[in-house]
């Protein structure tokens, strides 16, 4: 066996989940309660500071942003609350449930290119060459956590939110699935590193041309035709289905991860917390953490596909040095959280969706459109090179 | 492949297989039939066919066993009522394993008995365009049929479905 291979593979692991994924996760949620407040004009958690006192220094460390240590405050109050596990539950079901809403959230983020190289290691843990597929199919196990949770807790509110969540999840997945296959008509590829370097190679794929400052020394070379002969007319026709396929995709990534407007599985006015409704302290906690972890996966997937993973015109790769390898990290992280701030911003912006309205968006108008979008997408690569010049 | 892989995957498939029909709950019988779906997934993603073990996740363990979770639940099975089996139920049993095992035999015995362990393909197999080729090639027909059965049988699901509303 090849140990050193197993190493690399241990040490990216354990620092994508340790050092980025779940610092990630738990600053979401103080970013949410901040951006909620800052929305709703109240002032929110901002006062936590980080309590050096505990490890025998003389005062606390509050940064002058403040609150930064809240979310140390919030995993301290799960773990330390009472774990009451109702009488009448599924014991076995009742306790494998979260485990299962958690897994599925962080084994996803195994395919994710978040990086180029670091010191010409590749930053992405298995590079499969069916990446999104892998991702569809360990995400598509997440709802078995929340399934579970609604049957074993053995209450109607609980039973009523498992049972929404079935049927949204499975509606929403063939959307999700239907709105990228244009993406792969295009790309020909589905392995996810390799359609990073395809949007290297040809520009985002939201953002078509945004690799035109790779050309930049050709662009200023005293002919002003010459900027037409990097601009293909077959990728700005492909730009409306890519951008349909964005959007329709994006959507369902909400759904896929009960946000609101989707959050109808534990619709608070309706189902008193849904799902979740029996559990308690760290449980309820992974159930929330691994709805913010779904949340980073999803991200992480929006970047890759449509916003060039973790490649920004004008910064080189990893084989550059090491520095611009941490860059690129950086940059992918960066996006990420970008996307994150954009799916807080939703959550307190739009209403809730009723159960039919639901129902209508997902099997009428997004299933539609992306079945339609596959066509165009096929009809647009079907004409012929020629007649574009 | 490793030998260690794929003992441990085949035992897991085939016991928590003897779980689903052991169990006395549905819900619980149901579970098992996910993991054994999951371990057989590993064993073909152990044999690098990826695709092949990924759709088999997708479709049976993500999708088709959903979907049979949210029937046993919705219909309210409970464990204990527990029918004793028949003679004639475990018979028909019987005979469609050993049928099956026949059947098995008789088409492993076509090939050459191995003299070990093939050696792994050591380029990366295509096997998504490998399926998706042959499929609109040499099985074009089987597969149009198949897609004809399939819209037949949505549009005859959402007929059914309708009728009571006329």
């Amino acid at each position: 066996m090849d140990w050193t291979f197993t190493f690399i593979s241990l040490a990216k692991i354990l620092g994508v989940i340790f050092v980025i994924v779940l610092p990630l996760v738990s600053y979401t949620v103080y970013a949410e309660r901040r951006i909620s407040a800052i929305i709703q004009d109240r002032v929110g958690p901002n006062r936590t500071g980080f309590p050096l006192t505990v490890l025998g220094f003389k005062k606390d460390l509050v940064l002058p942003l403040g609150g930064l240590g809240q979310p140390i405050a919030d995993a301290m109050k799960f773990i330390l609350k009472e774990d009451f596990t109702p009488a009448s539950v599924n014991k076995f079901y009742y306790w494998l449930a979260p485990c299962l809403a958690m897994a599925p959230a962080m084994l996803t983020i195994a395919v994710v290119p978040f990086g180029s190289t670091l010191f010409g290691v590749p930053m992405v843990i298995a590079n499969v060459n069916i990446g999104v597929l892998f991702v569809f199919a360990i995400a598509s196990l997440g709802v078995y956590g929340i399934v579970l949770a609604g049957w074993s807790s053995n209450s109607k509110y609980p039973f009523l939110g498992g049972v929404r969540s079935t049927s949204q999840m499975i509606s929403y997945e063939l959307s999700l699935g239907l709105s990228i296959i244009p993406l792969f008509l295009v790309m020909g590829e589905l392995n996810l590193t390799k359609i990073v370097e395809y949007q290297i190679a040809h520009g985002w794929t939201i953002i078509p041309f945004s690799n035109l400052p790779n050309f930049l020394p050709g662009l200023f070379d005293h002919r002003a035709h010459h900027v037409m002969a990097y601009v293909n007319w077959r990728q700005i026709l492909l730009w409306v289905p890519m951008f349909i396929s964005f959007v329709v995709f994006t959507i369902s990534i909400f759904a896929e991860t009960n946000r609101l407007p989707f959050d109808l599985p534990e619709a608070e006015t309706e189902l008193v917390a849904g799902y979740h409704t029996e559990y308690s302290s760290m449980k309820f906690a992974l159930f929330f953490l691994g709805e913010y972890a779904a949340m980073i996966t999803g991200c992480s997937i929006i970047v890759t596909l449509f916003l060039g993973g973790w490649y920004v015109p004008f910064i080189p790769d990893g084989t550059h040095g090491w520095v611009w390898g941490l860059v690129n990290i950086a940059v992918f992280f960066g996006k990420v959280s970008a996307l994150l701030l954009f799916f807080i911003w939703i959550r307190w912006t739009l209403p809730r969706f009723r159960y039919d309205q639901l129902m209508r968006l997902g099997w009428i108008y997004l299933f539609e459109i992306a079945l339609v979008n596959v066509i165009l997408t096929a009809g647009i690569l079907a004409i012929p090179q020629s007649w574009f010049s | 492949m490793s030998p260690f892989l794929f003992w441990t995957f085949a035992v897991l498939m085939v016991l928590f297989g003897i779980s689903v029909v052991a169990q006395s709950n549905p819900v619980a019988s149901a579970l098992s039939l996910v993991v054994s779906f999951i371990a057989l997934a590993a064993l073909y993603v152990s044999l690098d066919a990826f695709f092949l073990g990924i759709i088999q996740i997708l479709v049976y363990a993500g999708a088709v066993m959903v979907l049979f979770l949210f029937i046993i639940m919705l219909l309210d099975l409970r464990a204990g009522h527990q029918e004793h089996a028949r003679p004639t139920t475990i018979a028909g049993g019987v005979l469609i394993a050993l049928l099956f095992v026949g059947q098995l035999a008789t088409v492993l015995s076509h090939f050459p008995a191995g003299r070990g362990i093939p050696p792994a393909l050591s380029a990366p197999v295509q096997d998504v365009q490998s399926v998706g080729h042959l499929l609109f090639t040499s099985y074009n027909l089987p597969f149009q049929i198949a897609a004809t059965l399939v819209l037949v049988a949505t549009i005859g699901v959402v007929v059914l479905s309708k009728r009571e509303l006329q």
